[in-house]
């Protein structure tokens, strides 16, 4: 009877296993190469922030109110405005995607604004095939004219003001940067990655290569062999989440205002059933294709996805964010968020924490009985 | 050469359809995420909950939270009845906003003196916040102006409006730009990783240096790889065009032969890009996490996620050499605005330029290894 867990083996093999990670350039490429391109692309590229936006502007009315109307665009802070005098032009430009949106002040405009009970039309064309660029198009657009429309009223003397004005706080975020939040989601695509993606590889190039038999045929328990497959890249995992929260605090100015312990707990919790991902992943698959395949169909793709990260759940469709919940990331992003913008909630962090150790719990198992199963 | 080029075609087919699995990973799976990814990835906010925290209680404060619940965007509304309930509710996540009537709401606005109501916002999610904050802003804005309506205190002077027309897409449907873009990312996910792991394989199990001592000549190697990747891809964006009309309902407005020449040119870009990455790996683990290295990139570029407008002047630059920016255009173009063929042909070449390069420095990679 050989002893359930031998320390010896288990240095032996976490030995082998660290060796085969440092000797691979891609592990290293993957672990702190990929989590800076992808810092880098969310702190400075990727920006949901409205910045000035392209447009074209058909002047037809050559009157005085016009003028300034037009004037009136074009010093606007939200767009760079190109004028011609015809449509048609600018509709081909539109077409080709160089402006994103038309406002065309027409011939009759000072007439219908001078004749009592007339309306002054402004027209606004935008781009539907970006349905975001077009609606921040109209508003903006009709928060240009409106604001000339009062400037017009109070110079006449006329009061203006609103009866009723809603005046929004943001907390966390005051300053309202898009990169505050999806910094923190990146390090769960970075954390999936190397959890699910590199383990699953790993594993299921033993297989391929058959020194997964010759493993299995060694006095190596179960619990010692996913220990040693297990903890190299699950600490792997923790470097390349301490490194991207380094870069992003100090950096990229993101605020830190949990704690240490709350970012370790949760991101070791999540970790659990990442792991366990690509491990069943590598013991149903056997072959490194088809797991890379199926760990980024099933791993990347929804962590990218469905977690909250970049899409609203609430927005997508009933079924959809009924599947929401069995994508472990999805327990991940709202917790980390907190832990960098908000402040330790523990409550909600320990609600999730026990649900990511359950889906690693059943995915551990799931994947100890596919290998059992295999051997047997 | 026929004889050799045909062969070695047929091998390669071979090898990716011979495993039934490996038939269904290539099939399955793009059914799956197109109705899946079709519909999570929008960018719109709906159904959100709000949470009330009404000190006022007067008939102004319940005219807006009416107005508020006849308001198609938002889910439930939560009453709330402290300050501390006010941040569990935020912290919790339970709602993203919280609108706060302070005691003289109603009174001011009775009295025809101006008044404000505080919000508070999720700022964690602060793009969903802002809509938010603009949806709440409107409803308010329009209870504002009907009440100044109602006192009869409407400016008689001069009067401008906005009329706002949404070409190519009436309704602003997400959908309508998810479709098209998804046919692009998904083309990136899958062919890149399919071409760089055909290469690599072959190289781990040791067989590709018996390709290369066969009578075959490395182009007709690197042809043999190009076409399941190109066949698949091929089928697959097929399907998409198919299925995408009918039953998605997304206009397809533009001209279909030429998009499956602008497709053609794309994927032997993006194949060009997968044999690039195969060529300077020795595993299929490197060949896999490199050509992960390059999608990343690639699609946050291609304007999918995010418009490359948003973007920095020096990286607009930078994304013209990814082809999926390029084939994003055309896409879009192709099933929303009727896009003429010279613009196709605008969008197409800068990606023919991509696959010249990327598969003369694989091939030039190729031949040095050899040696």
């Amino acid at each position: 009877m050989r002893p359930s867990f031998s320390l010896r083996r288990l240095y032996a093999m976490l030995l082998k296993e660290s060796l085969q990670i440092l000797r691979d350039p891609s592990t290293f490429l993957i672990a702190f190469v990929l989590p800076m391109i992808m810092l880098f692309f969310f702190g400075y590229a990727i920006s949901l922030d409205p910045t000035r936006t392209r447009i074209g502007l058909a002047l037809q009315d050559s009157s005085a109110p016009a003028l300034s109307l037009a004037q009136a665009y074009e010093n606007s802070r939200w767009f760079d405005v190109s004028g011609a005098r015809d449509v048609a032009t600018l509709k081909r430009e539109l077409v080709a995607g160089r402006i994103r949106g038309i406002v065309v002040i027409p011939q009759d405009f000072s007439r219908q604004l001078q004749s009592p009970g007339g309306s002054a039309q402004v027209q606004v064309i935008t781009d539907g095939a970006l349905p975001n660029a077009a609606g921040f198009v109209a508003a903006y657009a009709e928060g240009v004219r409106a604001t000339w429309a009062a400037r017009q009223l109070a110079g006449d003397g006329a009061a203006s003001g609103e009866p009723l004005e809603l005046v929004p706080r943001y907390w966390f975020n005051p300053g309202l940067s898009s990169h505050f939040f999806l910094i923190p989601g990146s390090i769960v695509i970075v954390m999936t990655m190397i959890g699910t993606l590199l383990t699953a590889l790993v594993v299921a190039r033993e297989w391929e290569r058959g020194t997964m038999e010759a493993l299995l045929a060694t006095p190596l328990t179960m619990t010692e062999f996913l220990a040693t497959k297990v903890l190299p890249y699950f600490l792997l995992g923790l470097g390349s989440m301490t490194l991207c929260t380094l870069l992003a605090v100090f950096l990229f100015g993101v605020p830190f205002r949990g704690s240490v312990l709350a970012l370790f707990a949760i991101s070791s919790a999540f970790l659990v059933p990442a792991l366990g991902q690509g491990l069943l992943i590598s013991a149903v698959t056997k072959n490194q294709f088809m797991a890379s395949q199926v760990a980024l169909l099933s791993a990347f793709l929804p962590s990218m996805m469905l977690s909250g990260f970049l899409f609203e759940i609430s927005s997508m469709p009933r079924i959809i964010q009924w599947i929401t919940y069995v994508v472990p990331a999805r327990y991940l992003v709202p917790s980390l968020q907190s832990v960098f913008l908000v402040g330790d909630l523990w409550r909600t962090f320990l609600r999730d924490i026990a649900v990511l150790l359950l889906f690693g719990a059943v995915f551990f198992v799931l994947a100890l009985r596919a290998t059992h199963r295999r051997i047997a | 050469m026929h004889g050799r080029l045909y062969a070695i075609i047929v091998k390669e087919m071979w090898a990716l359809l011979r495993d039934p699995r490996s038939r269904l990973i290539l099939v399955l799976p793009p059914f799956l995420q197109l109705f899946l990814f079709g519909f999570a990835t929008t960018l719109e906010v709906k159904n959100f909950d709000v949470g009330v925290y009404d000190r006022d209680g007067g008939r102004w404060s319940q005219e807006f939270i009416e107005r508020l619940g006849g308001s198609p965007n938002v889910g439930r509304i939560v009453s709330l009845s402290s300050p501390q309930a006010v941040r569990a509710a935020i912290n919790e996540r339970a709602v993203i906003a919280v609108v706060m009537f302070d005691q003289r709401f109603s009174a001011d606005l009775s009295a025809h003196r101006p008044a404000v109501i505080q919000a508070v916002l999720d700022g964690r999610r602060s793009n969903a916040a802002q809509i938010v904050a603009g949806y709440l802003g409107v409803i308010a804005a329009g209870m504002g102006a009907e009440m100044v309506a109602d006192a009869g205190a409407s400016a008689a002077g001069s009067r401008s409006e906005t009329v706002i027309s949404h070409w190519y897409n009436p309704n602003l449907d997400y959908l309508w730009f998810t479709m098209p873009a998804l046919i692009v990312v998904l083309g990136t996910v899958s062919g890149l990783a399919m071409t760089a792991q055909s290469v690599a394989r072959e190289r781990e199990l040791g067989t590709f240096d018996q390709l290369m001592v066969s009578p075959l000549r490395v182009h007709e190697i690197l042809i043999g790889k190009m076409v399941p990747p190109l066949v698949i891809g091929l089928l697959n964006a097929a399907l998409y065009v198919i299925l995408i009309p009918t039953v998605f309902g997304v206009p397809l407005t533009g001209p279909v032969l030429l998009f499956f020449l602008a497709l053609v040119v794309y994927l032997l870009a993006l194949i060009g890009v997968g044999m690039l990455v195969s060529a300077v790996s020795l595993t299929q683990q490197q060949a896999f996490l490199g050509s992960f290295l390059v999608t990343v990139p690639m699609t946050l570029l291609s304007g999918y996620a995010t418009p490359v407008d948003n973007m920095p002047a020096w990286l607009q630059v930078v994304a013209q050499a990814d082809p999926s920016k390029h084939f994003l255009v055309v896409s879009e173009g192709v099933f929303l605005k009727a896009m003429p063929p010279v613009e196709i042909l605008v969008n197409t070449w800068p990606m023919a330029v991509i696959g010249l390069v990327t598969l003369s420095a694989a091939s030039i990679l190729f031949r040095s290894r050899m040696e």
